[in-house]
């Protein structure tokens, strides 16, 4: 391992840095040029931690740009079938749409939910806390990762909360007798309900494995990176949440 | 060799390498294996028309229903397998990089991933012909209620699944695919690659991920809708109260009254900016291809990338052309029927854009123009006459008469099976020797250009005088009603199949020209098309660009081109 600070470049391959890279600290945003439109600057093969972080940031956000597009597809498909009806034997336009109201046990776990992105962002926050940053980047233990596991776990903790609440949700509306067949909008109740459990237990998935990768991954930068775009997915999760609920409470 | 170079070659031959050269092209030979089961499956539906009672191998003697089956699986294989895959998938890993000054794609690992979960997506779909009843045959589009009821047809249970879960893993291998390419476009761009420095073929594959973005997304939602309303006695899409077979549906549990036009919605929503996706790649190659070859800059560059957006985001809002006889709202036909016509304007400023090119190069063109050049030329000459039914078909009066007839077609398959072919063509012949050191064979790609052009218009020309008499789509065979309408076209159809034999067999020229210069072609040097942009530069790790991408005879005292990365332009 070079003892040096210069990178040449045909060295591209990723190594553990030690002391040759760089610090993924904020003081220089850019890995050591100018950012914006000084192009002149800016340094050629490995880029800087920060560029690393924003390509996954860039990344999570295109995906989950195309998640908001299935999502709106069922939000669409749902006030296409408020139309919904048929005739009935009178030649009588008869809406199919029956709205149902929606158990109580969703304000709680609307919380539960908010909460867990308060929970998220802290831990999001002291893996970004520089002063810690610094400690680990020179390999004097771990503190970053000390102080935001436990909060990581309790976002996971919550997260089930939240899915076992919505669990309830759809016992007590069986309990009614209204299933997933049943009618339309109890189709749409169903759907988008689960469809969001879904993408919350992918969320918890990778809350367990965010919490494994801070103590298996060597390079702080990566740390970070898993646990940023952890963070960033739970956040959009919960804003979809508010959207649906929204729209499943005041939209029927 | 260096330590360097045995890593790089170990790692371009590993089974699941991340290398994105390697990825594409794989991802080309899988589309070349998709389209050529699709041609196969075009040519048994071509010979049962004519000969319905002739027996083919495998099939045996065709069932109308098996017709059925082969229209569904050639227009999923073609649509999805090829000319998405192809275009998009295999030249993008390939080329894109590299046409950005980078040294891979922003994830590789992903790639890999979107390309084996496209590997496993065909093998599903190819799966639906093994299975009891066969493969499904509600068309490419699935239409509800039959695609939705598993009774209602043969190999509308397992086969139809097959075919659901198929799609929606493409669905998300191509969303994988996008993100990967969007990140790279945006963040791996090398020093000095300002947006407006980047060819033209990267700002169609940047519009293109954003249209794959949107678009797949909403044919995942509805597969999964689908899905449901197959396996969960639910009602999206399906009508209480329906027959089928004679029987009356019995949903007992879910009266849900379902509509087939959420489908049609839904579906065609995701079904238009696809044709884009197909389309959008070509037109970025061949401004490339046509400045490379006639030695002069784009013309236009801005006003190129403009229409490029355009045709982006108009090909969103005009899904409902596919849907004016579906019982839509007139008034929403209307509003299709004006966006349809002005996606028009920018695709005809693209058209004339080229059409200048070739006139302001006619004195400084390659002579004599390389096969490359003959297939742009090609797509051209296709996409314009399969453009210009376009606004034909935009009209809903006409529409009215012309949907679902042979005029359609023969208006999507010169537009896109034939312009998307010829520039897949001039992809191939054109990039060649960047995948494999050597240049294709000059002669043989002659051949197969010219030969493939007269087969391509004899094949689907005529069908625009079949609908305009109004021959029915999917019908499986002319004979054997009372009347004399549909076996008065016999002639025309049988024309037309052997004119698709002719088509199919000069293709075998490309395949054998594909072999045999793969081991034997003339070695190309670095640069053999005198080429301006990145992907022909000999070393890409210094690389600061300084200029636009196609600087071809820029300045009279300058060389006939000059690299994008150069330093300082050679004096003459």
């Amino acid at each position: 391992m070079p003892a040096t600070f210069t990178r040449t470049p045909a060295d591209i391959e990723r190594k553990d840095p030690g002391i040759g890279g760089k610090p993924p600290v904020d003081r220089r945003p850019t890995g050591g040029g100018g950012g914006d439109d000084n192009w002149d600057n800016h340094p050629q093969g490995r880029r800087g931690p920060r560029e690393l972080l924003t390509r996954y940031r860039l990344g999570l956000f295109f995906a989950l740009a195309g998640d908001l597009m299935f999502f709106i597809a069922l939000v669409g498909a749902f006030f296409v079938r408020q139309n919904a009806g048929h005739f009935d034997p009178r030649d009588n336009y008869v809406s199919d749409w029956h709205p149902l109201a929606v158990p109580p046990i969703l304000w709680i776990n609307t919380a539960v939910l908010l909460l867990s992105s308060g929970t998220i962002e802290i831990a999001r926050r002291h893996l970004f806390h520089e002063v810690d940053v610094m400690e680990e980047w020179l390999g004097l233990g771990r503190p970053a990762v000390r102080r935001a596991s436990p909060w990581l776990m309790g976002t996971a903790v919550l997260g089930v909360i939240f899915l076992a609440g919505q669990w309830i949700a759809w016992q007590q509306l069986e309990s009614q007798g209204l299933f997933f067949a049943s009618n339309q909008n109890s189709h749409f109740f169903y759907l988008i309900t689960a469809t969001h459990g879904i993408h919350l237990v992918l969320g918890i998935v990778a809350l367990v494995g965010a919490l494994c990768a801070l103590f298996l991954l060597r390079r702080v930068e990566m740390r970070q990176i898993v646990v940023d775009c952890t963070a960033w997915y739970w956040h959009t999760m919960g804003i979809f949440w508010i959207f649906l609920f929204v729209l499943l409470t005041y939209f029927q | 060799m260096s330590i360097q170079l045995q890593q790089t070659m170990q790692r371009r031959r590993g089974l699941f390498t991340t290398d994105h050269r390697t990825i594409g092209i794989r991802y080309l030979l899988l589309s070349l294996l998709a389209v050529a089961i699709g041609t196969v499956l075009s040519l048994f539906m071509r010979i049962h028309i004519v000969s319905p009672d002739l027996k083919l191998p495998l099939f045996g003697q065709i069932p109308p229903e098996g017709y059925l089956a082969l229209v569904t699986m050639h227009g999923t294989l073609m649509v999805f397998f090829v000319l998405t895959t192809a275009p998009v998938n295999g030249f993008a890993s390939l080329i894109l990089p590299s046409q950005i000054g980078a040294q891979r794609m922003a994830f590789p690992l992903l790639n890999a991933i979107a390309f084996w979960l496209t590997t496993l997506s065909l093998v599903v779909l190819l799966g639906a012909f093994f299975v009891p009843g066969g493969a499904p045959i509600s068309g490419w589009t699935n239409y509800p209620p039959l695609s939705a009821i598993t009774a209602a047809g043969p190999g509308q249970a397992t086969g139809m699944d097959l075919w659901l879960v198929s799609i929606g893993i493409f669905c998300f291998a191509s969303i994988l695919s996008a993100i990967n390419m969007l990140t790279t476009i945006v963040s791996k761009r090398c020093q000095g690659m300002t947006l407006l420095r980047m060819p033209l073929t990267v700002w169609s594959w940047l519009v293109t991920a954003v249209l794959i973005l949107f678009a797949f997304s909403i044919l995942f939602a509805a597969v999964v809708l689908l899905l449901s309303d197959r396996h969960l006695a639910t009602g999206f899409f399906v009508p209480t109260g329906e027959v089928i077979n004679g029987l009356l549906l019995d949903r007992a549990n879910s009266h849900a009254n379902g509509s087939p036009m959420l489908w049609l919605h839904l579906f065609w929503f995701f079904g238009h900016p696809e044709v884009y996706i197909a389309v959008l790649p070509s037109m970025g190659l061949t401004s490339s291809l046509l400045a490379n070859f006639t030695r002069r800059p784009v013309f236009g560059y801005r006003f190129m990338v403009a229409t490029t957006l355009l045709i982006g985001v108009f090909g969103l809002l005009v899904w409902g052309h596919h849907m004016f006889v579906s019982g839509m709202n007139p008034y929403a036909g209307t509003a299709f029927s004006l966006m349809t016509m002005a996606i028009a304007i920018p695709s005809s400023g693209k058209v004339l854009g080229w059409l200048a090119m070739l006139l302001r190069g006619r004195d400084s063109r390659v002579h004599p123009m390389p096969t490359p050049m003959l297939f742009t030329l090609g797509f051209l000459s296709f996409f314009i006459a399969g453009g210009l039914t376009g606004p034909v078909l935009a009209q809903p009066i006409l529409d009215a008469y012309l949907h679902n007839t042979y005029f359609v077609v023969a208006h999507f398959h010169l537009i896109m099976a034939m312009a998307g072919a010829f520039s897949l063509f001039a992809a191939v012949y054109y990039w060649f020797p960047l995948m494999t050191g050597r240049l294709m064979h000059e002669t043989l790609g002659k051949w197969h250009f010219w030969l493939s052009l007269i087969g391509a218009y004899a094949t689907f020309f005529p069908m625009h005088f079949a609908g305009l008499a109004g021959q029915p789509r999917h019908y499986a065979q002319l004979i054997g009603s009372t009347s004399t309408f549909l076996s008065s076209l016999l002639p025309l159809q049988t024309g037309i199949t052997h004119s698709a034999l002719f088509l199919a067999s000069a293709q075998l020229l490309f395949l054998a020209n594909l072999a045999w210069s793969a081991r034997r072609g003339k070695p190309a040097g670095s640069n053999p098309w005198r080429a301006t942009t990145l992907e022909w530069a000999s070393d890409l790790t210094e690389c600061r660009v300084v200029r636009g991408p196609y600087e071809y005879n820029f300045q009279s005292n300058l060389s006939d081109f000059v690299m994008q990365c150069a330093a300082e332009p050679e004096q003459e």
